[in-house]
């Protein structure tokens, strides 16, 4: 080893001692070979608790029925019974304390996204009453006719315009529609296509 | 703005999530590292096989290839959305990847060509060591010249007969470790591409080795250019300064010596050329015979779309014709010059005509993206995957080639 | 000199010696009966989607995006519902407008660059709604493919990624074959979906299963002979999706033909 032509190797070693030093500093200590193995499984497992973590916004219609009985049972009664309140409501989150109260998603939009009428028998869209929103009623809110939790009621009252009812959200105020909850005859074929 | 949609143009039906995720930087990280792996087995072909004509442009090609090292690691740290954790490649390498290999691969052939430059230059770095020792009252500028000459020394100062045999001796074996390690460097580039069966382009055996003999391709012909380029230089200087400097060899003398350095090495060139374009014939022409579920769309894409940037460029402009001009008897430096521009041309192509192609279709195999390539900066991001971003890489080596060749001198044997 | 006699006896007995260490290890390895004895009854995630009840609402993208902080106005989805007309002429039109998170409102075509293709309802002669997301492979290869091992599969089949430890190269995102993977925009790491990893291991269903009314979406453990999912999957004719490139998918799909991609 006396010979200088090993020099570079020492240079070499010392670099090799570098990355290991760094290695040790920079790399989480519970970091390796995980239930599936190298392939598949090689990573932090502190990991998989940090996404276990994650808070969670949706917390589905039996969360909700919990303060909103009347309401929570009326939409299960009715044909919209499978629909989730956050669809139309938003997520939950920590509501009643944060947020206080959710919004009312009345956007004509919204309804649409099944009731745009589409002709395709061989899927259950096909099976959805729907209505064309570019000629159907386009000035008006749909909930101005039709009551979401419940599409066989009437919607809000022709009397009480199409001006946005104050969103609270609570169940308090979402009046009654003028015509009363009596249940009405299926809506007309008039608007299906 | 998510990254890859201000660049992609979709059309028909892609994947919601899908856009061109890997851009002109991936394009230039396979084309850089080709040129490293290419300018060393060139060197070698000299330092191990012996081919005395190389000599002039093996050190040359050495030290070039050196310079390109830390380039072929830039393309990558412009492309990586967390480039500050670059480093974990080194540190929790997954080897089921080919990226991984990248951290070994690399470290190991830098301390390779490292390694062997210390070899070829330590008499240099002894002599300029004790030259800048003898002075007396040292400037600033010459004290700084000495501490690093003496660094590089690595304390061996032995620069007898017996000491520099030996030192010819560990080139030798270095360069003949080197081959492969070099081939390896930019065969896993290859690897990475022909190993995901999730692209109906790239899935083929046949990557790597089209990616090796592509790039050996493209070392030569740098290194053919750039020498050419750097002996016009001298030669210019020889001819201005011919009065103040007698023993300076003349003009003609280096022009007579380049021409053998060209001639000899574009055989070379040509040898790898044939078998770059061969395989690449070959996966074409087995792709079209198949006709896998994926060639309708690689049909589209080849033969219509990309036709131009395939047939016209990279295998027009990029081999048959610097093939002519090569085999052309009478062959002029400024012929080899301009074929090897052209060959670099086609090799560029090929890792776009791969990269970029491979994305121009969807994995749904039913909808095509089109690649916006950002030309003007607007914001970091469109800087470091555009044009500007691909000039950068481009140019660096030659700035660190010029920096390089003030410690380690490429042409202080030849003359 | 040994005899014959005594060799063989010697070796018998040396290849008997060590055969035995190493089929202790084979017979008790430990960290596997410790995982046994801690899980009880292993879970292994799965998913069933059907295809003819999806219609195609994109309630589940909405409340996807919600749930897993995706930006809303971000092109990048975890989850999509790709719609598939085929026509009489044996043409087949796909789309999937933003990943249809505002739903499909538009009987026209999506064909990309601002250009939309008119369909005539006579000409119809199939159309579906094919709900997408991360299958979960058994083989995932955009866990093989992760240069640094920032994504990884948990034992109970969700991939998972490390935000982290990711550096962005986006190889995973090339390594998918189904497209799911993508860059996040605010934390710029790889992002898919993973089954709402956080609402499943409390026992509650994935957001774009609430989300959905009617039933499209459902999850299971197909380690659970008793769960209803796993019994729909062993009885009723599932298919998964591109089976040959071996990812072995955990989403099983009813209703799938083969026009989907």
């Amino acid at each position: 080893m006396k010979s200088h032509v090993w020099r570079p190797l020492y240079v070499v070693l010392l670099i090799i001692g570098a990355v290991l030093v760094v290695r040790k500093i920079m790399v989480p200590s519970d970091f390796g070979i995980g239930a599936r193995g190298y392939m598949y499984g090689w990573h932090r497992p502190s990991n998989e608790e940090q996404w276990k973590e994650v808070k969670v916004k949706y917390r589905t219609a039996e969360y909700c029925k919990e303060c909103h009985k009347d309401k929570y049972v009326e939409i299960k009664q009715s044909p919209h019974a499978n629909i989730n309140c956050e669809n139309c409501h938003g997520p939950a989150l920590g509501h009643p304390d944060d947020p206080k109260s959710l919004t009312i998603n009345r956007n004509r939009e919204l309804c649409a996204r099944c009731h745009f009428r589409l002709e395709y028998p061989t899927s259950g869209r096909g099976h959805i009453r729907g209505i064309d929103p570019k000629t159907h009623h386009p000035e008006l809110e749909c909930v101005t006719c039709h009551w979401p939790h419940d599409p066989r009621k009437a919607g809000h009252a022709p009397s009480k315009s199409a001006a946005a009812t104050p969103e609270t959200g609570t169940g308090r105020l979402s009046a009654s529609p003028a015509t009363g909850p009596t249940t009405r005859e299926r809506r007309g074929a008039h608007d299906i296509a | 703005m998510v990254h890859g949609e201000a660049w992609t143009v979709k059309e028909f039906f892609t994947y919601p999530n899908e856009y061109i995720y890997w851009t002109i930087q991936i394009v230039m990280y396979p084309f850089m590292t080709g040129l490293v792996a290419g300018a060393f087995v060139l060197s070698s072909l000299y330092h191990v096989f012996n081919v005395k004509e190389l000599k002039g442009i093996a050190r040359f090609s050495l030290v070039f290839s050196f310079a390109l090292l830390p380039v072929a690691m830039l393309p990558l740290m412009l492309h990586l959305q967390q480039p500050q954790r670059g480093i974990e490649v080194m540190m929790t390498p997954h080897f089921t990847s080919a990226i991984a290999a990248f951290g070994i691969v690399f470290s190991t052939y830098g301390m390779i060509v490292a390694s062997e430059l210390w070899f070829v230059y330590r008499k240099h770095f002894v002599e300029e060591a004790l030259k800048f020792r003898a002075i007396e009252e040292r400037s600033l500028g010459e004290h700084l010249a000495h501490l690093l000459f003496s660094a590089l020394t690595l304390g061996a100062y032995d620069v007898s007969h017996e000491a520099l045999e030996a030192d010819e001796r560990a080139v030798k074996k270095l360069a003949a470790c080197g081959i492969p390690v070099a081939c390896f460097l930019h065969g896993y580039a290859g690897f990475i591409f022909g190993s995901v069966k999730a692209n109906a382009l790239w899935m083929t055996p046949l990557m790597p080795v089209i990616f090796i003999c592509s790039a050996v391709v493209s070392g030569i012909a740098l290194c053919l250019l750039a020498y050419i380029v750097t002996m016009e230089i001298r030669k210019l200087l020889a001819a201005r300064k011919k009065a103040q400097y007698p023993n300076l060899p003349s003009p003609e003398e280096l022009k007579s010596a380049e021409t053998h350095v060209v001639t000899m090495t574009s055989k070379y060139l040509l040898i790898f050329m044939v078998a770059a374009i061969t395989l690449e014939l070959l996966d074409l022409i087995f792709r079209g015979y198949t006709a896998m579920k994926s060639w309708d769309i690689l049909r589209n894409v080849i033969y219509h779309r990309d036709f131009i940037n395939i047939f016209v460029i990279q295998y027009g402009c990029g081999n048959v014709l610097p093939f002519i001009m090569f085999l052309v008897p009478g062959l002029t430096v400024r012929r080899a010059a301009l074929g090897s521009a052209l060959v670099l041309l086609g090799v560029f192509m090929m890792r776009w005509n791969v990269v970029i192609g491979g994305q121009a279709f969807s994995s749904s195999l039913s909808g095509f993206m089109h690649y916006v390539m950002p030309i003007w900066p607007d914001d970091m991001e469109s800087y470091k995957e555009g044009l500007f971003g691909a000039l950068t890489v481009g140019i660096v080596p030659f700035v660190l080639f010029y920096l390089i060749n003030k410690v380690m001198p490429v042409f202080k044997d030849t003359h | 000199m040994i005899s014959r006699r005594n060799f063989c006896k010697k070796s018998l007995l040396i290849a008997g010696g060590l055969s035995i260490p190493l089929a202790a290890l084979e017979l008790f390895d430990p960290k596997r009966l410790l995982a046994e004895k801690a899980d009880g009854k292993k879970t292994r995630w799965v998913f069933l989607v059907d295809t003819h009840k999806c219609v195609g609402c994109g309630f589940c993208v909405k409340g996807c995006k919600t749930e897993n902080e995706i930006p809303y106005d971000a092109n990048v989805t975890r989850t999509w519902v790709e719609r598939y007309v085929i026509t009489r002429d044996g043409q087949t039109h796909i789309d999937s407008p933003k990943g249809a998170r505002d739903g499909f409102e538009d009987s026209r075509i999506d064909i990309g660059e601002g250009k939309f293709q008119e369909i005539k309802n006579e000409d119809i002669d199939k159309a579906f709604f094919v709900p997408k997301l991360c299958n979960q492979c058994d083989n995932p290869p955009c866990v093989q493919v992760c240069p640094v091992g920032a994504t990884y599969q948990t034992a109970d089949g969700v991939v998972l990624v490390d935000r982290s430890w990711c550096i962005g190269c986006g190889y995973c995102v090339m390594g998918c074959p189904y497209g799911v993977r993508f860059f996040h925009p605010v934390y710029h790491t790889a992002e898919k979906c993973n089954f709402c990893y956080h609402r499943i291991s409390k026992g509650m269903n994935t957001a774009c299963i609430d989300a959905c009314a009617f039933g499209a979406r459902r999850i299971g453990n197909i380690r659970d002979p008793d769960d209803p999912v796993t019994k729909v999957i062993m009885t009723e004719r599932v298919n998964v999706l591109k089976e040959e490139y071996g990812t072995t998918p955990q989403v099983f799909y009813l209703g799938l033909t083969k026009e989907v991609k």
